[in-house]
């Protein structure tokens, strides 16, 4: 079986170098059927990587000890659900998984376009094939999924495996690596259409509008993929936090990041007709820092919490990458004068202006991320001195650009194309920045001193005080003239142009998530030695610490602290925070016990007996707004949803040409 | 033009503020990764440098008492104490024979202060751990 699955990979390896060069091939030469021999390649790697996949997958579920990835991440006694996660739970399975989203994904865009964009598919197909192929070099030969460990006749009992790490046996870790994956293989697809576009030198717009969608799924994956991630952290780790600015989170984030530009940017070429080169190189980045950040979970450039030793795949990954970047910018290079802007930027107040300072902001912290990364490699290349940097530096750069993107949501959308006069913008924003300071000033009066805290509350008040307004100014309009009531003339106004409405929502969404990220400031902490009957305090809560609880089961030897909880005299009930010992792992896991209100969260951790035996060690925590996180991704995600939904009227999108400037601007500016 | 000289000032002003920013978070927080045997080698202004440590941990080395943790962090026959009273929980991964990492600075009695600790997470994409109980190890 393990042979089948073997020679499933290797074919499939074989149809994905084929595909390549058909396609090529049969558009330099013009012949058809080559190109149409390409995409039923493409089929066929599907079919071939979903065998190979329900191969592993079966070998895992039926407990299959004698192959080695079997072995080392399952065993008998893990509930079914997590054999079947254990797929994507070490190296060679999560590259299988990889191999088989971007085989799937491939067969979706031949099948959508298999009468359309006749001149770019076949570059589309190859490059997408070109991906697949290296991923399947992968698993065909350094990383093969169906190794064996133990061959021959008459083996009776391949013993037991060592099981997936108790960590990750919980439902945001299971689903975590597949989307964010979603996220990752997906933006191959508009970095396909990009160079399908650029090599055959469209000069329309084309490869923007029919990736739009495709681009915010895989935005949307990406987005959930990180926070699922940030959101175990919180709950399963027990350190409280959920973002440490490690190395492996980077790389999930650095991708994010410029695909938010892109999804920014285009609007500007859709519109305008600007930015193309800029676009092209943005999406391409994108792609690249999503490989990049593959190869930095699985190769030990950066050490990291989550990276391990496995230098003979980095080899792999850089050359992929350096042959990827080198042909793409030659591509953009010898295609610019089909990237030419179609207008200036006119002015400093315009939308255009604010499209760039986003941009400008969001590479800035991109790089500063990408910098921080990689500051141990990159110094001690040149001083032979492993210096690394911690979150202070991630926090001092991206605080003040989190307060300039906040800023942004709110000017952005309502400042006019071109450009906007004073007096416009002073009655355009007058109650929204009024709303912002009163709110600042508010939260200064009642006690708050600190700085950022002020300012981002401040922001996000005015960015809500603009959407708010915008949602009320477009339904009061709708529903006056229509006479219907003030609800559905909110959802009429947002059906009618669910670009614009569902972007406002997801700017909500992310505002929320702000106001989250903000109550980090106020967070409180105490850790202490206590015993049973013992009272501790933490800010307006009494923790009263009762009885220790100790079981154990096949899986695990638990105990358990009951910990009686009140605040402001009233009795909330018993918190129990656990700590377990996996046998089979010999790993430790603690489980911690999370009280989550709108308005905070308490957040305990029972760190265990203290070593002299006399007493319990309780971690308790207060994490202020930390839910809005949660919430404002929920938001984000209806947004999303709704920017995806086809707008009531076909929008057209009126290219506005310059075609003369008068006034003040007299002079001609090409 | 007069336009594009606005621009590149205000471009110039924000990228000018956040590299500003970014060279005073290097040099507040940069941490100089050593071995145990470098740190033994360290001149004594090194030592006021935040320092980050790498090393397994010495079986039943561990201790807790209340707030602080003291552990000893072995690299082949070289020791050294640590210890953390930091507010953020251990990781679980901390366990004797775990590799950690220590980020702090050497104080002048010999004992290492942490004020963060991190233990490797346990293998995900590691390549062929110590498989414990198959003898017939063949890889096809």
């Amino acid at each position: 079986m393990e042979n089948l699955g073997t020679l499933a990979i290797l074919l499939a390896f074989c149809f994905a170098a084929y595909s390549v060069v058909s396609s090529v091939v049969g558009k330099w030469t013009r012949r058809p059927f080559l190109i149409l021999s390409a995409e039923r390649a493409v089929y066929a790697v599907w079919a071939l990587l979903t065998l190979a996949a329900s191969l592993l997958v079966y070998a895992l579920i039926s407990g299959d000890f004698r192959l080695s990835y079997v072995a080392e991440h399952s065993n008998r006694t893990m509930p079914t659900v997590y054999k079947f996660t254990a797929w994507w739970g070490g190296q060679e399975g999560s590259l299988l998984l990889w191999s088989w989203l971007l085989a799937t994904y491939s067969c979706v865009v031949v099948f959508q376009n298999r009468r359309k964009f006749r001149d770019m598919m076949p570059y589309i197909t190859a490059v997408l094939m070109t991906v697949e192929t290296f991923f399947l070099t992968l698993i065909s030969f350094p990383e093969a999924p169906f190794k064996v460990l133990m061959a021959g006749k008459g083996i009776v009992d391949a013993g037991d495996g060592n099981g997936l790490n108790p960590l990750l046996q919980y439902w945001t870790m299971v689903i975590h690596p597949p989307i964010l994956y979603l996220g990752y293989v997906g933006f191959a697809v508009p970095f396909a259409f990009a160079m399908g576009s650029l090599i055959t030198k469209q000069k329309g717009e084309a490869w923007i509008h029919t990736t739009r969608r495709w681009t915010l799924v895989t935005w949307m994956f990406q987005t959930t993929g990180v926070l699922l991630g940030a959101g175990w952290a919180y709950a399963v780790l027990g350190w409280g936090g959920y973002w440490a600015w490690d190395p492996v989170e980077n790389a999930a984030l650095l991708p994010w990041i410029t695909a938010t530009a892109f999804l920014h940017s285009v609007m500007m070429q859709e519109k305008k007709g600007m930015m193309k080169v800029w676009n092209v190189v943005l999406v391409s980045a994108t792609f690249f820092l999503c490989i990049f950040g593959t190869t930095l979970t699985r190769v030990g450039l950066v050490q990291s919490v989550h990276a391990f030793a496995q230098s003979s795949l980095s080899r792999y990954f850089t050359t992929f990458l350096a042959v990827g970047i080198g042909a793409t910018i030659y591509l953009i290079l010898n295609r610019l004068e089909f990237l030419k802007s179609e207008a200036p930027l006119e002015s400093v107040l315009s939308r255009e202006s604010s499209f760039l300072f986003n941009n400008l902001i969001l590479l800035a912290s991109c790089f500063a991320v990408l910098w921080g990364t990689l500051f141990p490699v990159i110094t001690e290349a040149i001083t032979g001195e492993k210096i690394s940097v911690d979150t202070p530096f991630f926090n001092r750069i991206n605080i003040p650009i989190a307060m300039g993107l906040l800023l942004l949501t709110g000017v952005g959308p309502l400042i006019a194309w071109r450009r906007s006069s004073v007096e416009s913008l002073k009655k355009a924003f007058m109650i929204p920045a009024l709303i912002g300071v009163v709110v600042s000033l508010g939260l200064f009066v009642m006690g708050v001193r600190h700085f950022y805290a002020l300012m981002s509350l401040g922001l996000c008040a005015f960015v809500l005080a603009t959407v708010t307004i915008e949602f009320f100014k477009g339904a009061s309009a709708i529903s006056s003239k229509n006479s219907t009531n003030f609800f559905r003339a909110m959802f009429e106004l947002t059906y009618r142009n669910t670009r614009r409405y569902g972007g406002y929502l997801v700017h909500v969404g992310v505002v929320f998530m702000f106001i989250g990220f903000t109550g980090k400031a106020f967070d409180i902490d105490k850790t202490l030695q206590v015993v049973p009957g013992q009272t501790m305090q933490l800010g307006r809560y009494d923790l009263q610490i009762g009885k220790v609880e100790s079981g154990q089961n096949p899986d695990y030897q638990w105990e358990i602290l009951n910990v009686n909880v009140s605040k402001d005299g009233e009795n909330l009930g018993v918190m129990r925070p656990e700590q377990r010992f996996y046998t089979a792992a010999r790993q430790q896991s603690s489980v911690v016990a999370i009280r989550r209100r709108l308005n905070e969260d308490l957040y305990l951790n029972f760190a265990g007996t203290s070593n002299d035996q006399k007493g319990l060690v309780l971690q308790s925590y207060v994490f202020p707004l930390v839910n809005w996180i949660w919430i404002g991704y929920w938001v984000v995600l209806f947004g999303t949803i709704i920017c995806l939904i086809p707008s009531k009227s076909r929008l057209v999108w009126p290219r506005t040409e310059v075609v003369a400037v008068t006034g003040k601007h007299a002079e001609v500016q090409n | 033009m007069k336009n594009y000289l606005k621009f590149g000032l205000l471009i110039a002003a924000v990228l000018g503020t956040l590299a500003w920013l970014a060279v005073g978070g290097i040099s507040e927080t940069k941490t100089y990764y050593k071995t145990i045997a470098e740190l033994n080698q360290l001149g004594d202004h090194a030592k006021a440098n935040r320092l980050r440590v790498g090393g397994d941990i010495a079986p039943h080395s561990i201790v807790r008492n209340g707030g602080d943790v003291t552990f000893i962090m072995a690299q082949d026959q070289l020791r050294l104490t640590v210890v953390y009273n930091g507010i953020d929980p251990l990781p679980d991964t901390f366990k004797d024979g775990a590799q950690a990492l220590a980020d702090g600075k050497l104080g002048p009695d010999g004992v290492f202060h942490a004020t963060k600790i991190q233990a490797k997470c346990a293998s995900k994409y590691e390549s062929a751990p110590p498989v414990t109980r198959n003898p017939a190890v063949r890889t096809s």
